[in-house]
C-alpha cells in the first residue's frame, strides 16, 4: 500500500506567530491516521494547510505522488482530497440537498446521483431532511451533513477536523462507526480529534502534536497505552 | 387618482433603483465590499448607449447590447485591477479604493465627453403609454417595471436552480468552505461583478430614458439612492434589493408630490435612518445564528 500523503518539515505562520514548527508525518492508502493534541497545538492549522487554505512558509506536502504546496484550495478536491472543516461550516442558508450538490461541485453530473445514494445510505437522516435549510438542522445533523458533503466529492483522502465536537456521546459513537465504515469501503482517513480515546481506538496510527511539533507517534494501541499520552490526553 | 398616478410613477422609478441595487447587493454578498464605483458604471453605460445610438446611428437593440457588453467588461476589469489585489485587506482600504475608482471613471468621462450636458434620447419610446381613466402610465414606466420583474425572476432562478448560482450563494456564505468544494472564488467574484455591471447598463438606459440629463456625474445620485435601497431592503439579499428599491422610489415620488420637491431626498434618507434604527440589518436582512 502506497503513501497517499506525506508532510515534511512543515512550517506555518499567522503573521509573526509561528504556529507549526516543523511537522512531519505520513498517511498510507487505506489507513486511519489520527492527529491528537491539546487546544491550540496546531491540528487545525496543519489540516487547513494541507487543504490549501493556508500557505506554508517552509516544508513539503506530497499528495498522491505530487507536490501540492502552492496549489489553491479549490483545486485540491479535483485531486481527490476532501476536508470536513472544524466547526462544520455547512452552508446554513442552503438546503441539505444543495449542500450535498456543492460537495459534488467537482464531479461530472452523471455520477452525482450514485454518490448521493451512498451518502443517504450512511446518513438516512439527511435524506429525510433533504429540502430543509441547513441552518435549521440540529448540531449533530449538521455534522452529518458536513461529512456527507465532503463524501460527495468521492475523495481518496478524507480529512475530518473534530467531527465529534459538541455532540452527545451516543452521536459520537455513531459518527465513529461511520468513519470506520467509510474506511472499510476504501476511503483513507486523516482524523483530528479532541476525543483522543475514541480516535486512537479506531486509528491504525496516531501522532501527538504539542505546540506545533510532533512529540510522539505510534500505532493507535501503543499510544492508548502510553503513559504520557494517558496523563495528558486520556485523563490519567 | 393623482395618488395612484404618483404611486405608479414611484414604482417605475423604484424599479430602476432595484435593478441598480442588485449590483450593490450581489457584490456585497459575494465580495463583502461596497462597490462605490457602481454608480459610475451606470454613467459609462449611459454614454456608450448614447454614442452608439445617437452618433453612430445603431438600432436601439444594438446600442443596448453594446452598453451591456462594455459595462460588463468594465466591471470585470475594475474588479481585476483595483479590488482583486486588495483581497484580504481591511474594508476601509477597499472602500477608499472604490471611491478612487469612482472619481477615476468620472474624470475619464470628463476627458472623453466633456462636462457639457448631453440630452439622452428616450430609447424605449417604441412602447406607447397606456391610459386608464385619468391615469396615464408612460411607456418608459411600463418597460422599466417589466424589465425589473424579468431581471428579478431571472436572477432568482439563476441563484436557486443553476450550479453556478448555488456556488455564488455558497461563496457569499463561507468563502473558505466554498473553496473546499472546488469552487473558484475569484471566478465567482468576477462573475458577480459582470452581472452587476451588465444590469447597471440596463438601469442606465431605463433611468436616462426617463431623466435624460447625461453628464459625468449622472451616476452618482441614482447610485447612492440604490445603495440606500440595498441597505434599506437588507444588503446581500436579492428580494431585499427589490423591496428596498421600490419603496425608495415610491417614497421619493410621494414626498415630491405631497411634501416638497427640495426635501424629497432628505425625506428618503430620513426614512432609511429610521428603518435602520429599528432594524439594523434592513427589512429582509438575515440574522443567522450558528449552531454549536
Ligand atoms: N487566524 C489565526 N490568527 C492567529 N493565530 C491563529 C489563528 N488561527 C490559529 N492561530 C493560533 O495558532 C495556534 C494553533 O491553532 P489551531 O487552531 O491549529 O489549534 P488546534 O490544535 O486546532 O486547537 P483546537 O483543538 O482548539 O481546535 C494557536 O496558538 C492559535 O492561537
Ligand atoms: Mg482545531
Amino acid at each position: 500500500m502506497g503513501e497517499i500523503l506525506k508532510v515534511s518539515d512543515l512550517h506555518v505562520y499567522y503573521g509573526n506567530i509561528h504556529a507549526i514548527k516543523g511537522v512531519s508525518f505520513n498517511v498510507n492508502e487505506g489507513e486511519i491516521v489520527t492527529l491528537i493534541g491539546a487546544n491550540g497545538a496546531g491540528k487545525t492549522t496543519t489540516m487547513n494547510t494541507i487543504a490549501g487554505l493556508l500557505k506554508p512558509r517552509q516544508g513539503e506536502i506530497e499528495f498522491d505522488g505530487s507536490s501540492i504546496v502552492g496549489v489553491p484550495a479549490h483545486k485540491m478536491v479535483y485531486k481527490g482530497m476532501a476536508l470536513c472543516p472544524e466547526g462544520r461550516r455547512v452552508f446554513l442558508q442552503l438546503s441539505v440537498k444543495e449542500n450535498l450538490d456543492m460537495g459534488a461541485y467537482s464531479r461530472p453530473a452523471a455520477e452525482i446521483e450514485e454518490s448521493l445514494e451512498k451518502v443517504y445510505a450512511h446518513f438516512p437522516r439527511l435524506k429525510e431532511r433533504s429540502k430543509q435549510v441547513a441552518g435549521t438542522l440540529s448540531g449533530g445533523e449538521q455534522q452529518m451533513l458536513a461529512m456527507g458533503r465532503a463524501l460527495m466529492s468521492k475523495p481518496k483522502l478524507l480529512m475530518l477536523d473534530e467531527p465529534s465536537m459538541g455532540l452527545a456521546p451516543i452521536l459520537v459513537e455513531e459518527i465513529f462507526e461511520i468513519i470506520k465504515e467509510l474506511n472499510k469501503a476504501g476511503t483513507t482517513i486523516l482524523l483530528v480529534e479532541q476525543n483522543a480515546r475514541m480516535a486512537l481506538s479506531i486509528a491504525d496510527r496516531g501522532y501527538v502534536i504539542s505546540t506545533g511539533n510532533i512529540s510522539l507517534t505510534g500505532t493507535g494501541q501503543e499510544l492508548l497505552t502510553n503513559d504520557d499520552v494517558r496523563k495528558a490526553y486520556l485523563g490519567g | 387618482m393623482a395618488f395612484i398616478q404618483n404611486l405608479i410613477n414611484g414604482i417605475g422609478l423604484g424599479s430602476v433603483y432595484a435593478i441598480i441595487a442588485l449590483g450593490y447587493t450581489m457584490v456585497y454578498g459575494i465580495a463583502k465590499m461596497l462597490n462605490f464605483a457602481h454608480g459610475d458604471i451606470i454613467m459609462i453605460g449611459g454614454y456608450v448607449a448614447f454614442c452608439t445610438y445617437t452618433y453612430l446611428g445603431w438600432p436601439v437593440v444594438a446600442a443596448i447590447v453594446a452598453s451591456i457588453i462594455i459595462c460588463t467588461l468594465l466591471g470585470i476589469t475594475v474588479e481585476f485591477l483595483a479590488y482583486k489585489p486588495l483581497r484580504g485587506a481591511t474594508s476601509l482600504a477597499v472602500l477608499i479604493t472604490a471611491i478612487g475608482v469612482s472619481y477615476f471613471l468620472q474624470n475619464i468621462a470628463l476627458i472623453i465627453w466633456t462636462s457639457n450636458t448631453k440630452s439622452f434620447p428616450n430609447m424605449v419610446s417604441f412602447m406607447p403609454s397606456v391610459s386608464i381613466g385619468d391615469i396615464t402610465i408612460s411607456g418608459t414606466t411600463i418597460i422599466t417595471i417589466f424589465a425589473c420583474i424579468l431581471i428579478m425572476v431571472g436572477l432568482t432562478t439563476f441563484t436557486s436552480k443553476t450550479k453556478l448560482g448555488k456556488a455564488m450563494r455558497a461563496v457569499s456564505e463561507d468563502r473558505g468552505a466554498a473553496e473546499l468544494m472546488g469552487i473558484n472564488v475569484n471566478v465567482t467574484i468576477s462573475l458577480t461583478f459582470a452581472i452587476g455591471s451588465g444590469l447597471a447598463a440596463i438601469a442606465a438606459i431605463l433611468f436616462l430614458s426617463a431623466y435624460p440629463t447625461l453628464i459625468p456625474t449622472t451616476g452618482s445620485m441614482p447610485g447612492i439612492k440604490a445603495f440606500t435601497a440595498a441597505v434599506f431592503g437588507g444588503i446581500g439579499s436579492i428580494p431585499g434589493a427589490l423591496i428596498g428599491g421600490i419603496l425608495l422610489g415610491v417614497i421619493e415620488i410621494l414626498a415630491k408630490a405631497y411634501i416638497s420637491t427640495q426635501l424629497s431626498d432628505a425625506i428618503v434618507f430620513a426614512v432609511l435612518i429610521i428603518v435602520l434604527i429599528f432594524k439594523p440589518t434592513g427589512l429582509l436582512g438575515k440574522k443567522i445564528r450558528e449552531k454549536v
